[in-house]
């Protein structure tokens, strides 16, 4: 479904990606792991079209990602890292604006219900705390079915419960065979979720492997261990 | 008869030069003029002409032909295509029901070289011109108290031109014409050397000046209203001794000019929307000793320019919305302006140079930001009309650009507080609060 | 789809507190010059600084800020399906239309009920022209500079440029070319700072007695013809055209 081929990015002298190449296809679910400024958010960047690559070429669903091409964005759900939005907006204000452009009529509104954001929606988008604002950043990226869903540090500053919700949601989703990525840096949540691993370090892909492969080479069950141990070795 | 016509005239020239001494001679005078006027009277007006086109007479021409001293000629209404009417005797023409004379663009309708002449009632048209000569509706010469009262002319190239004479009354006229450029055309009401006239209550557009003067003086212009000319409303130069009052002048293409003269007072005339590169509601050039008082300059490009004047005392005026309120130069001196009206003009004073040699204590000015502790309705700090913008605009015109930017608003204040450039000499003392009730 | 946007973006700017109290300030100044001055025409002119400071001014920092608080929104926006050109246009007609209300709402109506003739015409005209100008530089500045204190720098240094320091400038120009017929370049000048040009326009509008001798005479023949008043025209949209032209394109190509 996304197929980034030898994608460069600089940022200035700094190389965010470089040579990065990638294929994700439906049903999996992706975890991209690497430390912070290791490129995870400018590869997703990329896909989403926010970022523009330097070199290199990035297809979804075999549509090519460029500045004259915005449609294909339809087929994805997009929940960025911190999400803020027009403090003035009430919740359903920015519910609704999203359900205006996207104009689709296919609307899966069971982790607004699960978030309890009905009861919500007269509140101002700028006094809402950070989780809550986590939630509508969810909720928007669910609710118009796309068949990819980016989630950038999905978990970060949901409450354990609401994290759960939205674990239970994008296991379901990746049951239905939609393609799942996911950035995150606390690997022990990932762990029942991802079919696949993707590490990142300075711009690279160290290397991209499926999860059970993955235990199987490094005996590990859990994730960060199988990790933390392929990183040992390859120090080595 | 001769004589008996023109008694008023002459009496009144007695009186003038009577002296207290010879009191018991003019009363004996007096009498003896009343008598012979009251014998007199009688006979003068048996002698009547009349001219129409159901009359004996048929043409103006034959009609004066045929009129004797003192007689009256009455011109009934018509068509008459004469020109070059030539009066040199002492008689009174009247239009009745408004006569037309239609030159027919040959020339000069008429001439008058005489004492006594009275022409009134007449409509005079298309006299033609002349690059050789000016050509007049009513050209008077050599003349002695001729009244022309209450006459039309139109499209004539001078109206009324009156030359070496003295004691002539032009008076209720409508004089218009219809020009559009100044080489072509000539004056409204001409004067050259002559004295004591009486202009009174005229209306004359569209000449080239409204009235001109040249070598006129003691004489008395009064209630005239001149506009829309192609070039002054009134220009005159070397006529002194003269009174303007209650005239109006508006829409000149160049507004006022007066030149090379003394003693002229000027008391209420209206200066009003006379606008353009180099118009000005009056503009004073060598005018010495003068009055200049009760008038309203009212939307002028220059309301006031004085270029060597002196001792002229300019006071009780309006200067209300004008570019420049006063334009005076470096080379005036001993001018007083006082109790003047400021009102939302542009710039109320320019002047070309550090040197004021002239007074303007105790004017109102709208642009006064000063303050009156002690409630005498005098400001207690004095107020300095020049503002740097306009000094430099004076002297470099370009810088119109920068018309009231903020820049300019703030360069201005700066100079109120300490004058660097501005003439700090040009001072009022003692600005009024509150505008004079005028 | 942009008319969606704009509607929200407006939504999101009328609710806030700042064009609120701007639309209030000018209502204010408005109203008290108008009923202060007894002289109507010296009331217009005291009116006319604050207009060519004050709109500009607000418009400009205003626009800058507002465009960086928005970053969020933006990202959220770029990462949806819709036009980059799109989310930009909508940006800057929402800001338009939000400052341009306020601008109608505190000094354009007043205006015209006080002079329901040209004159007030063109105070509307020249206030709603300053603002569109100012919000298009804004988003020049904004869509150019990342970091929002740089940005809200260049901002107000581009008001005082416009407000203050090209009148400097022009005046420096006149007193070293002194001896040169200044008049055709005065004109150009003019043309470049579109603060002046609109107070040459209201001029010629409100203060007749600008006029005054020569160079009044051209400037009043050339600001007051057919082609002078096409090219005024052509000039003006340039003014708020150009830099939100070349504000798209640096958002089109740059990195969210």
């Amino acid at each position: 479904m996304i197929q980034a081929k030898h994608i460069t990015k600089k940022f200035g002298r700094l190389k965010a990606l470089d040579d990065v190449s990638v294929q994700m296809n439906a049903g999996e679910c992706i975890a991209i792991l690497g430390p912070n400024g290791c490129g995870k958010t400018t590869l997703l960047k990329t896909v989403l079209g926010m970022v523009m690559a330097d070199r290199g070429e990035v297809m979804v669903k075999n549509e090519l990602v460029k500045k004259s091409n915005w449609q294909y964005r339809r087929h994805i759900g997009y929940m960025p890292q911190i999400g803020r939005y027009p403090s003035n907006m009430k919740i359903a204000d920015v519910i609704n604006m999203m359900k205006d452009i996207r104009q689709n009529s296919n609307l899966n509104e069971e982790l607004a219900t699960a978030f309890d954001l009905p009861a919500l929606s007269q509140k101002k988008m700028g006094n809402l705390s950070g989780g809550t604002t986590q939630k509508v950043s969810a909720v928007l990226a669910f609710m118009f079915n796309p068949d990819i869903l980016i989630l950038d540090e999905p978990t970060a500053g949901l409450d354990p419960l609401s994290s759960e919700k939205l674990k239970a949601k994008i296991k379901a989703e990746n049951d239905k065979g939609k393609l799942v990525v996911i950035t995150s840096h606390i690997l022990s949540e990932l762990d029942d979720l991802v079919t696949e691993v993707i590490y990142m370090q300075e711009g690279k892909i160290i290397f991209h492997k499926k999860i059970k492969t993955l235990q199987e080479e490094t005996g590990e069950i859990k994730l960060s261990k199988a990790i933390a141990s392929i990183l040992q070795s390859a120090e080595k | 008869m001769f004589k008996i016509s023109i008694s008023p005239y002459f009496r009144s020239a007695c009186i003038l030069k009577m002296s207290g001494k010879y009191k018991l001679f003019r009363h004996t005078l007096y009498s003896i003029l009343i008598i012979i006027l009251s014998f007199a009277v009688l006979p003068s007006y048996a002698g009547i002409v009349r001219v129409g086109k159901n009359q004996a007479i048929q043409s103006v021409q034959q009609g004066i032909l045929q009129a004797k001293e003192g007689d009256t000629i009455y011109v009934h209404a018509g068509i008459y295509h004469e020109s070059k009417l030539i009066i040199e005797k002492s008689i009174t023409l009247v239009g009745k029901g408004w006569p037309v004379i239609d030159a027919q663009n040959k020339g000069e309708i008429f001439f008058i070289r005489s004492r006594n002449v009275w022409l009134q009632g007449f409509k005079l048209q298309h006299t033609g011109r002349s690059d050789m000569k000016e050509i007049g509706a009513v050209m008077i010469y050599d003349s002695y108290a001729i009244t022309v009262y209450n006459n039309q002319i139109e499209d004539a190239n001078f109206g009324i031109s009156v030359q070496n004479s003295k004691r002539c009354t032009i008076k209720d006229n409508h004089i218009k014409a219809f020009n559009k450029n100044e080489v072509l055309s000539g004056n409204g009401i001409h004067g050259w050397k002559a004295d004591s006239l009486i202009i009174i209550g005229n209306a004359i557009s569209g000449h080239r000046d409204g009235l001109y003067f040249e070598f006129v003086k003691n004489s008395l212009i009064w209630r005239n209203k001149s506009t829309e000319n192609v070039r002054y409303g009134i220009h005159f130069m070397f006529s002194n001794n003269n009174t303007y009052i209650g005239n109006i002048f508006e829409k000149n293409e160049s507004g006022v000019a007066v030149m090379f003269s003394s003693k002229i007072q000027m008391y209420n005339n209206y200066f009003h929307d006379n606008w353009g590169d180099a118009t000005y509601g009056i503009l004073l050039k060598e005018i010495t000793d003068s009055h200049i008082s009760g008038n309203s300059f009212v939307q002028n490009t220059i309301a006031l320019q004085m270029e060597g004047c002196s001792r002229i005392k300019v006071f009780k005026n309006k200067f209300i919305n004008n570019g420049f309120a006063l334009k005076i130069q470096a080379s005036c001196d001993d001018n007083d302006f006082t109790h003047n009206n400021f009102i939302a003009n542009t710039f109320d004073i320019a002047t070309n140079g550090t040197l004021v040699l002239n007074t303007f204590d105790g004017n109102y000015w709208d642009k006064y930001e000063g303050y009156d502790l002690d409630r005498d309705k005098i400001g207690d700090i004095s107020f300095h009309p020049v503002s740097l913008y306009s000094m430099i605009i004076a002297h470099n015109p370009a810088a119109l650009m920068l018309f009231r930017s903020f820049m300019v608003t703030l360069l201005d204040k700066s100079e109120k507080l300490m004058p660097i450039i501005t003439p700090e000499s040009l001072v009022d003392h003692f600005p009024h609060m509150k505008p004079f009730d005028l | 789809m942009m008319r969606k946007i704009v509607k929200y973006v407006l939504g999101d700017i009328i609710r806030n507190k700042m064009v609120l109290v701007y639309t209030i300030l000018l209502f204010v100044i408005s109203l008290s010059v108008f009923n202060i001055e007894t002289n109507t025409s010296k009331g217009i002119l005291s009116l006319l600084n604050i207009i060519l400071l004050i709109v500009p001014l607000t418009c400009i920092i205003f626009s800058t800020i507002y465009i960086y608080n928005s970053s969020e929104f933006i990202e959220l926006l770029v990462s949806q399906p819709i036009k980059r050109k799109t989310i930009w246009y909508s940006l800057y007609f929402g800001l338009v239309l939000s400052l341009s209300l306020a601008y109608i709402i505190g000094i354009g109506l007043p205006a015209l009920y006080y002079f329901p003739n040209a004159k007030g015409a063109m105070i509307l005209i020249v206030g709603l022209f300053l603002t569109w100008v100012f919000v298009s530089i804004a988003l020049l500045i904004a869509g150019s500079s990342r970091d929002k204190t740089k940005g809200i720098a260049i901002a107000i240094v581009s008001w005082l440029f416009f407000a203050i320091f090209y009148d400097i400038l022009v005046l420096f120009i006149l007193f070293q070319f002194q001896d040169y017929p200044l008049e055709g370049a005065m004109i150009v000048l003019s043309f470049l700072n579109p603060i002046d040009l609109s107070r040459i326009q209201l001029l010629l509008q409100i203060d007749a007695a600008a006029i005054i001798g020569y160079t009044g005479a051209v400037f009043k023949i050339f600001f007051g013809r057919g082609l002078g008043i096409l090219i005024c025209i052509l000039c003006m949209c340039a003014w708020f055209l150009v830099p939100l032209w070349l504000s798209v394109k640096i958002f089109q190509k740059r990195d969210i």
